[in-house]
């Protein structure tokens, strides 16, 4: 074998090994990547109580309470699960009906008391024309990635203000 | 097809013929690119005008990986075969990547501010991003904190091969795991989310990002090349001279 051989045979071995290793590591440690959980995690107990947690999920519609001293009400679905949100401030600009949040606080009982509300913005870019064509023909899908089912009903965009 | 390249020499002639070329096409795809993006591209339907910083912001995170990948492959290459033209191309990639990774982190917590509500959150996405900063920055210490080059070469060939392993972690972080940065828009399995009219402005930049990159690089490397040169053409005058 010659030694150029051999060095290409050690750096594959070597890098298929990381690579393993790698993926090993990410797997364990899923838990602690992952950004946000959801409200089927919530159903599910897998949430710890009485911890800062982020929760994510898409702003049910018909969902959004303004109440007094600057109080929203909302709840946060992902198509199988619901939690219902409090929070106190001012939204981010991106937050509607129907649209991706992610927020952060604790859960009191079965209400999650946020303390931050960041707005999850998807993949779709488009103008507004376009925007409003989709809707008027019905080909109009919101929040279609996968931890936002499709299947949730469409409001306009002008309808929370 | 690796060896005809390795020659230095050859190396010399082929970039001095390409590097104008790929000069003139940076300066017309970033030309067009911008004034597309900028100007004729119409605004979105959530971001408004924010949905700008794409043009800028996407290209540089592409780059950021795209450069990666080629000192990635440099480094391998130059340390198993040992071209020497393969070290100084993994060289001269590391600081243009590593502007790029800043770009894109940059005009990342631009966008952030006014669309999430924050500058920085420590998601998969954004994390991976960072560390490949920090990939290239340790990259560049590494090269050069050795009296001795060859074996700054070696070890930060290493460090660039085993940092490959975040590329894919990068790529794939908005799939494997929940994050607030958005899903990919263009390389995804059902086809570009973004409307015809965003998307050209975007391959344009991205185009121009790429151009750009090779117009540098090869700039960077004909200089460390010639550099080499004249070191050895001094040592052999004074070794001359002093015999």
């Amino acid at each position: 074998m010659k030694r150029k051989h051999k060095r290409l045979t050690f750096a594959g071995i070597g890098l298929g090994l990381l690579a393993v290793a790698a993926a090993l590591v990410l797997t364990a440690f899923e838990d602690s990547i992952v950004f946000f959980h959801s409200p089927t995690d919530v159903a599910d107990g897998k949430v710890e109580i009485d911890r800062r947690i982020r929760l994510g999920g898409l702003v049910e519609t018909g969902s959004v309470q303004k109440q007094a001293d600057a109080v929203t009400a909302f709840r946060i679905t992902d198509g199988a699960n619901v939690v219902s949100v409090t929070y106190t401030g001012i939204l981010p600009d991106l937050f509607r009906e129907g649209q991706g949040v992610v927020t952060e606080g604790r859960l009191m009982g079965e209400q999650f008391v946020a303390e931050e509300v960041l707005a999850k913005h998807d993949e779709n870019y488009m103008p507004p024309e376009v925007a409003d064509a989709l809707k008027k023909s019905g080909r109009w899908q919101e929040g279609s990635d996968k931890q936002h089912p499709a299947d949730i009903p469409v409001t306009t965009k002008d309808s929370y203000k | 097809m690796l060896n005809y390249f390795a020659n230095p020499r050859r190396f010399m002639k082929l970039s001095g013929i390409l590097t104008p070329w790929m000069a003139g096409a940076t300066l017309i795809l970033a030309g067009a690119g911008l004034y597309l993006g900028l100007f004729a591209s119409p605004a979105d339907y959530q971001q408004g005008e924010t949905v700008r910083i794409m043009y800028v912001h996407v290209p540089a995170a592409w780059m950021a990986l795209f450069c990666y990948t080629g000192l990635a492959i440099s480094a391998a290459v130059g340390l198993i075969w040992k071209h020497p033209v393969a070290d100084v191309a993994a060289r001269a990639s590391a600081p243009i990547g590593a502007c790029f990774t800043f770009l894109a982190l940059f005009t990342g917590a631009l966008w952030g501010k006014p669309m999430w509500g924050t500058w920085w959150v420590w998601d998969a996405r954004l994390t991976s991003m960072l560390v490949l900063f920090f990939l290239y920055l340790g990259y560049m210490a590494l090269n050069s904190a050795f009296d001795d080059p060859q074996r700054g070469t070696k070890a930060s060939a290493i460090l660039a091969m085993v940092g490959f392993v975040n590329v894919p972690i990068i790529k794939f972080s908005v799939d494997w795991w929940n994050t607030l940065h958005q899903p990919a828009s263009i390389l995804r399995m059902d086809g570009p989310t973004i409307h015809p009219d965003m998307l050209w402005p975007l391959f344009l930049m991205i185009g121009a990002a790429t151009t750009y990159y090779l117009w540098v690089l090869m700039l960077r490397m004909r200089r460390d090349l010639t550099e080499g040169r004249v070191r050895a053409r001094r040592q052999i005058q004074a070794e001359e001279a002093g015999a």
